[in-house]
Parts: C-alpha cells; sequence; structure tokens
C-alpha cells in the first residue's frame, strides 16, 4: 500500500535542476532509505515534500491524494512530520514545551499535548533532559529533539533527515534504535536520508539512490550497494557492503 | 510524581498580593489627585505594555506602530461623542473592537513583511494614521481635536476601572500563553518556518496574536480619552509617547515575560517623575530636561546588563544585588 508517492518530481533553481524527473513510491510500514552525493538533491525533495519549495513539475501523492500544491502547515496536519538536517530547536523554550508545541496539531489541549509531549519525550530518551532549554542541549539531543518534535504531531510518515550526521558511536546506536521503534513500536513509516552507510544500510527496506538530481538506482540496500553506478558516483569502489550487512 | 491538574488560570500567592494591595492601598492611604494620577497613568502603560508584548514579545512581530491601535481606540470613543453625543463610555466596547478591526486590515499589509521590515511597515502605518487624522478635520475636528467634559472630577473611581483593565489584560495573556495559540506564538517567534512544519498555520496564529494585541491597546486609548477629556492626532498617535514607550516598557520589565510590561510601567512612570519633577524640586530645574536622555540611558543598561529584562533576568539580578545566601548552602 502506498503511502508516499513521488511521480516525476522536478526543481529548477533557474537554470539549475537540482530534482529531475524522480519517482519513487514508499509503502506503508516501509523503512526508505533516500542516499546521494552531496548537492544531489535529497533535502530539496524534503522541501518539495513538505512545500518549503513549490514544486517545478511532477506530483506528490499522499495515500492517493494529490498534496503537490498544498500549504506547509497543511502537510504537517495531513500526516507527514519531518526532521531537519540543520537543527532547529526552538531555542528559548524548553525542551518539553517545544514537543508540546508540536503535539498542539493533534491535541487542543495544555494537558493532552503534555502528555503526549512526555510520551514522545521518553522514547527519544529526552525525558530527563525536558526542562532544560533546547538551545542549551549538546548536538546528539538537539538531533533526537528534532525526532520527538517530528513524532509529536503525530503523522503516519516522517521525514528524517541525515538525524545520525555528527553523532558519536554511541549516541549512533542511540539513534538507530529510535529509529527502528519508530517503525516498530509506533507504525510510523519511515523516509530517511542518510550519508552513515551504517545507518540506512541496516535500516532500509528498499533504497532509492539519485545523482545529480536524478534516479541512478533503486532496490533492496544488497542491490543498490552492489550496483556499479551508485558505487561510481557515490560509495566509491572500495565499498564493500558485506561489512554493513553483516555487522 | 504528583500530576498537578491544569487549570485554565494559575494564579499565585505574590499575584494575589499585588492585587489586594492594588485595591486596598488606595482606601488606607489618601493619595493626593497627583499620585493617583500617576497610578492610574502606570496602569494604563501596563494595559498597553501587555499589548505590545503579546504581538512582539511573545510573537516575535515588533510592532513600532502601536500608537496606531492605541489612537484608534481613542478615537472610537471620541467620533461618536463628537458627531452624535453617544457618551464616550462606549468607547470601552468600541475601541477595542475598531482596534482589533484596523489590526486585521493591517496585518494582511504588514505581515507580509518580517524582521526589520515588519517594524517599519507598522511604524509608518502608525504616522499615517497620525497624519491622517489630523488632515481630515470633518470627521475627526484635525488638530483642534476632541474635547469631553469627565464624568467624575475624583480620580478614583478612573483608577478602579484602569485597575480592571489591566487586570484583564494581565489574565488573558496569562491564559493565552497557557493555551494552543501560546505556544504556538512562541514557536512563531522562535523559528517561523519549522513552526509550519510542526503544522501550525502562522499566518493564522499572528493574526491571532494581533487581535487580542490590538484589542487592549484599542481598549488602553477609549480609556484615556474617558480618562482626560481631550484628545487629538498628535497626543494618541504619537510616535514617541505612545508606539516608543510600549516598546521601552516591555523591554525594561522583560520581553516575554507575563509581568514584565507591569514592572517596567511601574519603573517607567516612577523614573519619569522623578526627572520631571526635578528629583521632587530637590535638584536643579534644568535637570526636568532630562528624563527622555534617562531613558535612553535606562534601555542601554538593561540591554547590556539585563537583556531578558527586569522580570526575565530577575535572577541574575538577585545575583548581582542580592544576598549571598546560595553560596553559603552550597559550601
Amino acid at each position: 500500500m502506498s503511502i508516499l508517492r513521488l511521480d516525476n518530481l522536478t526543481k529548477n533553481f533557474g537554470g539549475l535542476t537540482a530534482v529531475d524527473h524522480v519517482s519513487f513510491t514508499v509503502n506503508e510500514g516501509e523503512i526508505f532509505g533516500l542516499i546521494g552525493p552531496n548537492g544531489s538533491g535529497k533535502t530539496t525533495i524534503f522541501n518539495l515534500i513538505n512545500q518549503y519549495y513549490t514544486v517545478s513539475d511532477g506530483k506528490i501523492f499522499f495515500q492517493d491524494t494529490e498534496i503537490t500544491h498544498l500549504k506547509t502547515h497543511e502537510i504537517a496536519k495531513i500526516g507527514i512530520g519531518r526532521t531537519f538536517q540543520k537543527v532547529r530547536p526552538l531555542k528559548r523554550l524548553s525542551v518539553e514545551d517545544n514537543v508540546m508545541a508540536a503535539a498542539f496539531a493533534r491535541e487542543s489541549t495544555f494537558a493532552g499535548a503534555r502528555s503526549v509531549a512526555r510520551d514522545v519525550l521518553k522514547f527519544c530518551n529526552l525525558d530527563k533532559s525536558s526542562n532544560l532549554l533546547a538551545g542549551s542541549l549538546p548536538i546528539g539531543g538537539r538531533k533526537r529533539l528534532e525526532i520527538a518534535k517530528g513524532l509529536a504531531t503525530r503523522p503516519k510518515i516522517i521525514l528524517l533527515d541525515e538525524t545520525a550526521a555528527g553523532l558519536n558511536p554511541g549516541e549512533l546506536d542511540e539513534a538507530i534504535d529510535i529509529i527502528k521503534n519508530i517503525r516498530g513500536k509506533l507504525g510510523i513509516t519511515v523516509l530517511i536520508v542518510e550519508h552513515i552507510m551504517k545507518v540506512i544500510m541496516t535500516l532500509s527496506d528498499r533504497i532509492h539512490a539519485i545523482a545529480h538530481g536524478a534516479t541512478i538506482a533503486e532496490g533492496t540496500p544488497e542491490e543498490v550497494a552492489k550496483n556499479p553506478t551508485v558505487i561510481e558516483s557515490y560509495l566509491g569502489s572500495d565499498y564493500n557492503v558485506e561489512d554493513y550487512l553483516n555487522a | 510524581m504528583e500530576e498537578k491538574k491544569t487549570k485554565l488560570l494559575e494564579v499565585s500567592k505574590s499575584e494575589w498580593g499585588i492585587l489586594i494591595a492594588a485595591v486596598i492601598l488606595p482606601f488606607i492611604f489618601d493619595f493626593s489627585p497627583y499620585v493617583q494620577g500617576l497610578l492610574i497613568f502606570i496602569l494604563l502603560w501596563v494595559i498597553l505594555g501587555s499589548s505590545w508584548n503579546l504581538l512582539a514579545g511573545f510573537t516575535g512581530q515588533v510592532s513600532f506602530g502601536h500608537a496606531a491601535f492605541f489612537g484608534i481606540g481613542a478615537y472610537a470613543a471620541g467620533i461618536p461623542y463628537m458627531h452624535f453625543k453617544l457618551s464616550p463610555w462606549w468607547g470601552l466596547i468600541t475601541g477595542g473592537i475598531a482596534a482589533v478591526i484596523l489590526g486585521y486590515l493591517l496585518g494582511v499589509l504588514v505581515f507580509r513583511l518580517k524582521g526589520p521590515y515588519f517594524a517599519l511597515g507598522t511604524l509608518a502605518s502608525g504616522e499615517i494614521l497620525r497624519l491622517v487624522f489630523g488632515e481630515e478635520e470633518w470627521l475627526t475636528n484635525g488638530h483642534v481635536g476632541i474635547l469631553y467634559m469627565t464624568t467624575w472630577v475624583s480620580k478614583y473611581p478612573y483608577y478602579f476601572i484602569a485597575l480592571a483593565l489591566a487586570v484583564g489584560a494581565i489574565i488573558s495573556v496569562k491564559i493565552v500563553m497557557k493555551s494552543k495559540a501560546g505556544f504556538y506564538f512562541l514557536s512563531i517567534r522562535e523559528d517561523e518556518d519549522a513552526a509550519q512544519a510542526l503544522g501550525i498555520d502562522t499566518r493564522k496564529y499572528k493574526n491571532v496574536s494581533m487581535v487580542i494585541s490590538t484589542f487592549w491597546a484599542g481598549t488602553a486609548g477609549a480609556f484615556y480619552m474617558i480618562y482626560m477629556g481631550f484628545i487629538d492626532p498628535e497626543v494618541v498617535f504619537a510616535l514617541h509617547n505612545i508606539s516608543i514607550i510600549s516598546i521601552l516598557v516591555g523591554i525594561i520589565g522583560g520581553v516575554g515575560t507575563i509581568w514584565g510590561p507591569a514592572i517596567g510601567a511601574l519603573v517607567m512612570v516612577f523614573v519619569q517623575e522623578l526627572f520631571r519633577s526635578a528629583i521632587f524640586g530637590l535638584a536643579p530645574s534644568w535637570v526636568s530636561g532630562l528624563h527622555a536622555l534617562i531613558f535612553g540611558v535606562l534601555v542601554i543598561i538593561v540591554i547590556l546588563y539585563l537583556p531578558g529584562g527586569i522580570v526575565g533576568d530577575w535572577h541574575l539580578f538577585k545575583k548581582k544585588f542580592g544576598s549571598s545566601k546560595k553560596l553559603e548552602v552550597s559550601k
């Protein structure tokens, strides 16, 4: 069952085509990876899905309804949550208030939003930091706060934009567990952009690879990792997929 | 852990104390009309400061044109009186409504602007209204202004009305800031784009903030008409005396704090009178011209040393000037 479908999605910035007729379908309950070199258009695709950018051409469907021209806040309301690669905490609010602000997307009372926020904070291992100012969190905490804010809007699918970048090995394992649980325990579909192969290869059911804004491969992690074009343009020839799949 | 029930409005003991003191003190001490007048002005600034603070301090939309809403409220009380002999007291209802309508319409224009451009847009709005209300004599009596014999000679009734309005303004801010709208205001202040990604209709909630803020500014303007019995465009649409003072009250008291405007108003009026009266006549008379300069110095000091204002940085305040109890305990 398709939950999110891109149909020939295209974005031009002036003469530059940042996203070039990209099509893929994310099925309900999947963890779907999106990979590609720096500047290949991954974050642009996220910004198109949640309408930070207007789509130049092509269509986006959510549960078979077209959502190409909704507004950003409407995208969140219908059930597409997202995190930001460059984290965007509401700095002068406490961690809990950050998540409560997100929880109000589906809750109308203070008590309801607070209870959702506390559940989500616990889920993201942030319950001990809930009274800190969001601006004072270290990067690992900020990345998890991004996930918490995304989850508090109670999405059906969450778009994770490099939530593991910049984390130390301990934090990385924590992040992987959280992402696994997003699908496993919360039943939320995940679309993930990630550079860290350990994360993307162990988590993803399927991977879509792009370069220069255009699709170069799609398939299971093994298929994609063995694809010559992907190796040439992204992974590098010395990359050994077995190291990660068996890790 | 004990789960506290969330009430619509939580009032602390010290807040009850302040309220009771404000009600009782005038009965205990027989304040002179001069002091009564000062108290009323403090309360007027509490209303206007709270109004500005909701939009600027909590929602991050820094208005430099709050005089527009104050003035329109004052004229909403004055114009029906001038033309139809309708009592200006109706202004306590119509003033807020007129300001809300103006605020909503202006919002369509100025909310397209962000940051300093929003500030300039609101500043221009206030100035345009000042000029228009000065020129359109058929409607507003122009610079001659509108004169009205005030209802009471005594200032006490006005004091209690102003107190009720100030309490109303603070309560409304308190309630809103504990609600969904309040969280949305703060999210918009911190990061408007990120707020949208959380499902917040930022345009709508900026308008909500504008509506509540302008309601109180307009009501304050109407009260000014009722209390002073005279308005003209240069007074009620004044950039320096209304728009700028709204900002100063907020900055000195504490931007984005519930009680900031109240403390700010208290400090501002006290400092203003201290210097205007040349330190109660003890200093040479030229000192009385210094109050504007002193405001400037005060704002610089606050921004440098207490960027959160007196209320927002109260903990720093205590650390610098207060007792060293905490240090002893930690040893």
